[in-house]
Formats: C-alpha cells, structure tokens, sequence
C-alpha cells in the first residue's frame, strides 16, 4: 500500500495506517479519513441513520459440509433471517463472492433460493469458487447480465457511485488477485468525469489491498485502481474472501472485510495455512455474519456495522 | 474418478500437442510403468518439487478442505478440473523437461514436475 499512499497530492491528509480487529458489532464513522468508534452496536442503531443503508453478504460457500461448519446452508439461512428481521429495510444488498463452493447448478440454486427470501436487490461480484465449472459460465449466465469482461459493472443509487470488481480471474502463477488491464482502463474511465464529492463504493471478492501475500490474500494491481480513485474525497472499498472482519484505512479510503456466513479462517499467520476452521460450536456463530453500511447525506460520513449471527 | 482422470489425461495430451506443437507426447494407452505422487496439505503442493522419468503418471491428491486446482504455468499440460477432498488428478509426463505448475484457485501455492530421459543419466538437472 505504501507505493500509492506515498504520493497522493494535495487531498493528502495525515495518513492513518492502522490494521484494526474491529470488534462485534462496533460501528465505524469515518469523517475527513480519520476514524471514530461510535460504540457497541446498541448505541448505533439508536443513532439517526438517514441516508443510504445498504448490506453486505459474502462468502456463503453454498455446498460445504466439512468440520469448521457441516450445515453452511443453514448458517446463510440464519444470515438471511436476521435480514429479514431488520427493523429498517436496507436499500439493497451486495453479494462479496464465494456464493457457492464448487460452482454446481444445485449451489447456485440453493444460494438464489436462500438469498432471494431477502426480498432485496441483490448486487453480485464472483469469488474465486464462482468459477470452478468447466466452462466457467455459470456465474456469468446467472448474474452477468449487462456487466463487462468476467462481470464488473458500475451503478448508482443515492449519489453514491457503486463499481464492483472482479479480481478472481485469469490468476498469475506465484501471484495474488488480479484485475488485469482491460478491468483497469474500464475502471479508469468509469469514474475520470465524476465529480471528486461523488462518495465511491468500490467491492470485489479478494481483498484490494495487500492483506497478507504469504497467504495470497491480496490484489497485485490492486493499487494501481486505487490511483485512479485518489481524487475522491470517500472511497470504500468492501472485499471478502478472508472470511473475518479487518478495517484500514489510508487518506480518503477505507478498506474493509466482511465475514463469511459459511465458516472461519484464521487470522494472518496464526496457522499454518488459510483454510475452513474449525472452532468449538458455541463460538462459530460469533465468527460469522454480515455488514450493515450507512452514508448519511452530505456528511461525507460512512458508517459500518459487523452484525454475527451470534454475539 | 478414474474414468475422469483418465479422460482427462486423454484431453491434456489432444491440448497440450495442440498448445505445445506437438511437444507433448502424452498417450494414456502406454502402459504405466512408473508412478508418483504430490499431496495437497495446508495450501502447499507435498513435495513441491518432484523429479520422475519420462512416462511417469504424476497424481495429486487434495488433502484440504478447500477445493485445489492443478494447472501448468503456459499450458505446458493440461489443468485440472477443480479438486474437491480427497479428490485426485493425474497426468502422464511423457516429455523431458521441468514443469512449472500452480494452483489456479490459490496461485501463491506453486510446484514443480521434472521430468528426466527414461533411460540414461539419472543425475538430476
């Protein structure tokens, strides 16, 4: 991150480079780049929230069964429920990837089944286990339309300018994640005539920026997409694929990750490898869950909630 | 599994000659007579290195919980379908020389096939 942190210009403000364990269910404001804990999650649903509030789901993994969570269908049930129950109705969701584990017919079927009790728009972007069948068309075919390339798009709502990535194709031997070029000069001119005060939300599967390499968690050109995003006064940028909630932020973006509904990872370097993992049963729901995110207009501000399934 | 690992050596060798010009004689009627296997452990290919004589049937065994898949820096062979637990592929190696490979859900996890003369030297490259 430092090679594109190190020369942003004059919207340069004192860069806070913090990787924090955000706790359950605190909420986040991020106002001028720096951020605030506003409290636990009770105080922060009390607080105002006009604007946009919209959800992010992730990583429902539809088709495992191993150990770390043998009914992962029944958890993304859970996920939906809680949904389902929110005493406000987000505007519309964002799917982070990983929707199935194999790519099969049958855990696309089941995620579209699940995740459609939602009643809400559902925007997606393909996780690395979205494009496992032979052809690696089925993700396209279900949720392709009108996107380019492997399936990015951009679109708008509320004066929010929304572009979601794919970075799960096309993967380099020894690499990361990767956008390529094609991705990158669409994503150069998708925002070159938007106005600096537009708020951009940005999500992809991997995480967009350099995470943990070792473990390939990270988006080798990552960075050269954020350079085009550096005239914005709010960038958030909304992955997956870690399967645990991590916050940075640098300047004018935050990065943030979701949890899985369908199982844990680690946290960097404390296995020997990324992977399911399995905790004692009582504190699995605790490690799964989604995130509530909320502009409030003309504030600049930003807020997200990590709601578990279980606190 | 066999039938498909089968089949799918058959589709390597049709690609890679095609790919590789011809460079690629893989034929999974030759009688295998020599064998080799690579475990998936902890996102990492188990040896990661393996040297074998030309006409070794090279097989991967995914021994994670999360799905692999094997496939060849330029397509110098054909990739695998993507590897479920306990799932295995295997091709047969009939052409000297050293094989980069990775996992193309995981691209950090990276090995390497080398693939010596049948007969000959045995010293390693």
């Amino acid at each position: 991150m430092s090679d594109f942190d190190s020369n942003d210009g004059v919207n340069r403000r004192k860069v806070l480079e913090c990787m924090t364990w955000v706790g359950t269910g605190v909420l986040w404001t991020i106002s001028g780049g720096v951020p605030h804990s506003l409290g636990i999650m009770g105080e922060a649903m009390a607080a105002d929230a006009k604007g946009l509030t919209f959800l992010q789901i992730s990583d429902s993994h539809m088709g495992f069964d191993k150990p770390a969570n043998p009914n992962a269908k029944g958890t993304l049930e859970e996920a939906v429920g809680k949904i389902i129950a929110l005493p406000q109705k987000p505007a519309f969701m964002i799917h982070t990837g990983d929707i199935t584990h194999l790519s099969k017919v049958s855990e696309f079927d089941d995620a579209d089944r699940i995740i459609s009790q939602s009643k809400l728009d559902v925007h997606y972007v393909p996780g690395e286990h979205d494009f496992l069948d032979p052809d690696q068309k089925l993700y396209r075919d279900r949720y392709g339309r009108g996107t380019k390339g492997a399936g990015w798009y951009s679109f708008d709502a509320n004066g929010v300018h929304f572009i979601g990535l794919v970075n799960v194709v096309d993967l380099k031997a020894g690499g990361l994640g990767n956008l390529g070029n094609e991705q990158l000069e669409w994503l150069e001119a998708d925002v070159k005539d938007r106005s600096a005060s537009t708020p951009i939300v940005v999500f992809a599967h991997i995480p967009l920026w350099t995470v943990y390499p070792e473990w390939g968690w990270g988006t080798q050109d990552g960075a050269q997409a954020l350079t085009y995003l550096k005239k914005f006064g709010s960038v958030t940028v909304l992955n997956g694929h870690i399967h645990q909630v991590m916050q940075k932020v640098e300047g004018n973006v935050t990065f943030h990750t979701a949890r899985s509904t369908a199982f844990p990872q680690p946290a960097p370097g404390a296995a020997p490898s990324p992977g399911p993992m399995k905790v004692e049963d009582d504190k699995l729901r605790t490690m799964l869950g989604t995130a509530s995110i909320t502009f409030k207009q003309n504030e600049k501000q930003l807020a997200i909630i990590d709601t578990p399934l279980k606190s | 599994m066999l039938r498909s690992a089968i089949s799918a050596a058959l589709i390597g060798a049709a690609v890679g000659s095609v790919l590789a010009g011809g460079v690629l004689l893989a034929r999974a009627q030759t009688p295998a007579a020599a064998a080799a296997g690579v475990g998936i452990d902890n996102f990492t290919f188990n040896p990661q290195t393996v040297t074998v004589k030309a006409g070794t049937t090279v097989t991967w065994t995914n021994k994670d919980d999360i799905p692999h898949g094997i496939a060849a820096t330029n397509n110098a062979f054909k990739r695998s379908q993507a590897l479920d637990t306990d799932d295995s592929f295997s091709f047969t190696f009939t052409t000297p020389g050293t094989y980069q490979y990775f996992c193309y859900i995981h691209p950090h996890m990276t090995g390497t096939i080398v693939v010596e003369a049948a007969t000959g030297s045995n010293t390693t490259p």
